[in-house]
């Protein structure tokens, strides 16, 4: 029984840890510019096809495959600032929502196109096969998701607290206009942004693809919990993204097993609901 | 600007113009209206369901005398209708209730079909059939297997798929016989997605078990769309029931069985309730991982040359995959209805309502292996049967029982990876 519990919590570490890398990218967009990205969980899903063919084509795993990911999308990213963000920024905000919702269904109706509806998974051992410690079963492929979601949220920090990089996004993100009067350029910053953000988010997308099935809509089924982790852990805070998607993690691990899988989600959201009530800014959010 | 308002009126009224231009020159077509999961979740089945529609409408428009009693095969288009074609129009339902419940209504007040097939999700065949029944316009299932879907008095709604019970008992009987084997069947365990197919089918289940004094001691409800199933599968590791049956959609099944083998859990027998274990896409994925599930099944692809074996043949050649059972009673379903229409020789709904409730179809004249269709009171195919099959292999369901429809003799225990 306690064996059991203690694997119970081990799988709700390793899944929330890859919560949290998966809305690492959100959260900075988020936190970047106020712009809430839809189309997040499709910048997953394309980071798990990338994976996919970079696997099928050259029959590597994601020591290539997530680099690959990173590239392709970081290029898609900008191109996505230049080509839409930046002139929905200047409208209203509903202009916003529904210029990233546009993009998240036209980036998963043209894989959908492509590749169809078929699911498609990664070879089991890819990442090499599952360990056995003391009796806790401990996936690889998940242990190597949750080592790179703390890299990452560790990288993206210390970008953001200690380069000049980091403080010149965070001048724009603060006031756009007085970090121009510095000789800042807004733009470049925030595609900059932009194209570390997907960057990260196709690092995650070729991870997750290692242990998850493949499928256009993925990135639906992904994209709920990514929200729910940044706004836990605070718009803007990656080190809260974290903690937040462990913490979900946990949670949703103990009481699918305890109460059962049905009741998971009204457990997590009732929390969620109750710690916004509190702390409205999240777990490490600037309030 | 204004100039823009005329541009936008003429080509409104040019859309309108083609659109009733069309309409007149396809008097000779009959549309079906044909609802099903083409994105979503569900989409892979719902796509192979499409293909399987369009396998049925190339048999029926086309002169196929291969096919041997296969009714509307011989000649091309309807006979009693002169010989006109069929077309199928198709409508997403997301795997929305919803939505398919609008697609519904567009298609019957828009498009004009005559009747409509569909929605694979039984909680969605529940709403798109609601509409077809207020207006009157018959409705076939192939494949919902739902018991409620029959239960609900509806006069205009056709069901040829065998339903939950008559499944519960297959299984039944089949773990008796496994049981009188050596095989443990005492401990079961059911797994089930939470929407109106795995709710019914495990609550059909578990009843029909209890009156045959076999109790279910675990019962798992999850969501169908969730992103992790460990603690579930945790949760069966701890039990360790002897028996454990899945009623799961596909992107849930592919998770439980990438999960088992993560977390190293078997149990000694698994079975699965069709729907996501019957879906190519997850044999091609995961197949290797689940050796030796059972499922059930009322199709097989049959010796090369016979008819079934020339429609799998052009079937492949529009889906790219071997026609499987989900997608075989969708197509079973879809000439059941072309049948009724024919024999209606009319497309009123009343005349076609009245030809369905005729309807006397032989085994030698379907496509699956039912002992035949015939409706009852309440739109129920009373003939329909199924067979288990297994996955042996990992790449290939084979027929395992009943005895003088097997193959193979089953193999035990789950082999798993």
């Amino acid at each position: 029984m306690s064996s059991i519990l203690v694997q119970v919590i081990v799988g709700g570490l390793l899944l929330g840890a890859v919560y949290a890398l998966f809305s690492s990218g959100l959260t900075l967009i988020w936190g970047m510019m106020n712009i809430v990205n839809f189309a997040h969980g499709d910048f997953v899903m394309l980071g798990m096809y990338v994976a996919f063919v970079v696997w099928t084509l050259l029959g590597v795993g994601p020591f290539l495959g997530a680099p690959i990911a990173a590239l392709v999308l970081a290029t898609l990213g900008i191109i996505v600032y230049f080509g839409l963000i930046r002139s929905v920024m200047k409208g209203p905000m509903l202009a916003q929502i529904l210029g990233t919702f546009g993009l998240a269904l036209l980036l998963r109706y043209s894989v959908f196109w492509g590749f169809g509806a078929n699911f498609m998974t990664l070879p089991e051992n890819l990442v090499g096969g599952t360990y056995d410690v003391l009796g806790i079963r401990i996936q690889a492929s998940r242990l190597l998701a949750g080592v790179v979601a703390l890299l990452v949220t560790l990288g993206l920090h210390l970008l953001l607290t200690r380069t000049s990089l980091g403080s010149k996004m965070l001048a724009v993100a603060e006031d756009s206009t007085a970090a121009q009067l510095m000789g800042i350029r807004p733009d470049t910053m925030q595609a900059i942004a932009w194209a570390i953000a997907a960057g990260a988010t196709g690092i995650a997308g070729a991870l997750i693809a290692t242990f998850f099935y493949i499928a256009p809509t993925v990135g639906e089924t992904l994209g709920i919990v990514a929200f729910v982790t940044v706004s836990l852990g605070g718009f803007g805070s990656v080190p809260g993204a974290l903690v937040a998607g462990l913490l979900i993690g946990v949670i949703e691990s103990v009481s699918a097993y305890w109460i059962g899988a049905v009741y998971k989600d009204i457990v997590v959201y009732s929390l969620f609901l109750c710690f916004l009530w509190f702390r409205p800014q999240g777990l490490m959010g600037k309030s | 600007m204004r100039f823009k308002h005329v541009l936008g009126l003429i080509c409104a009224a040019s859309i309108a113009v083609a659109l009733t231009g069309t309409a007149s020159a396809q008097d000779k077509t009959v549309k079906i209206g044909a609802i099903y999961p083409l994105s979503g979740n569900a989409a892979s089945a719902g796509v192979h369901g499409k293909a399987a529609i369009e396998t049925a409408i190339d048999i029926i428009n086309n002169a196929h005398p291969e096919l041997g009693n296969l009714p509307l095969a011989k000649n091309a288009g309807l006979a009693g209708l002169g010989g006109a074609k069929v077309e199928a129009i198709f409508a997403d339902n997301q795997g929305s209730p919803a939505v398919g419940q609008n697609q519904a209504l567009r298609l019957i007040t828009e498009e004009k079909v005559v009747a409509l097939s569909g929605a694979y999700q039984s909680g969605i065949t529940l709403t798109t059939s609601a509409i077809s029944e207020k207006y009157g316009i018959p409705y076939v299932n192939g494949e919902s297997v739902a018991a409620s879907l029959t239960e609900r008095g509806f006069k205009w709604f056709f069901r040829v798929t065998p339903v939950a019970s008559d499944f519960a008992k297959i299984y039944l009987d089949f773990l008796k016989d496994m049981k009188a084997a050596g095989a443990k069947t005492d401990n079961i365990a059911i797994v089930h997605e939470n929407t109106e197919y795995g709710t019914s089918v495990a609550s059909v289940i578990t009843s029909v078990f209890k009156e045959n004094g076999l109790s279910i001691a675990q019962d798992i409800a999850y969501s169908a769309n969730t992103t992790d199933v460990q603690s579930q599968v945790l949760q069966l590791k701890d039990k360790k029931p002897d028996v454990v049956i899945m009623v799961s959609y596909t992107s849930d099944a592919i998770l439980y069985v990438k999960t088992m083998q993560a977390l190293d859990y078997k149990p000694p027998l698994m079975m699965a309730d069709n729907a996501g274990f019957s879906d190519p896409s997850l044999i091609k994925t995961v197949g290797k991982l689940a050796q030796g599930i059972f499922n059930r099944s009322s199709f097989s692809i049959g010796p090369p040359g016979s008819p079934t074996f020339l429609i799998n043949e052009i079937y492949k050649k529009k889906s790219g995959d071997d026609l499987d059972d989900t997608a075989a009673r969708i197509m079973q379903g879809f000439f059941v209805l072309c049948d009724a229409i024919d024999r209606a020789g009319s497309t009123e709904p009343d005349k076609i309502q009245t030809a369905l409730k005729a309807t006397d179809l032989k085994p030698d004249q379907l496509i699956m292996g039912y002992r035949g269709v015939k409706f009852d009171d309440k739109g129920q195919n009373v003939l329909a049967s199924g067979l288990v099959i297994q996955l042996q292999d990992g790449e290939n369901y084979i027929p395992v029982w009943p005895k003088d429809r097997a193959k193979t003799a089953p193999v035990l225990p789950y082999k798993g990876w």
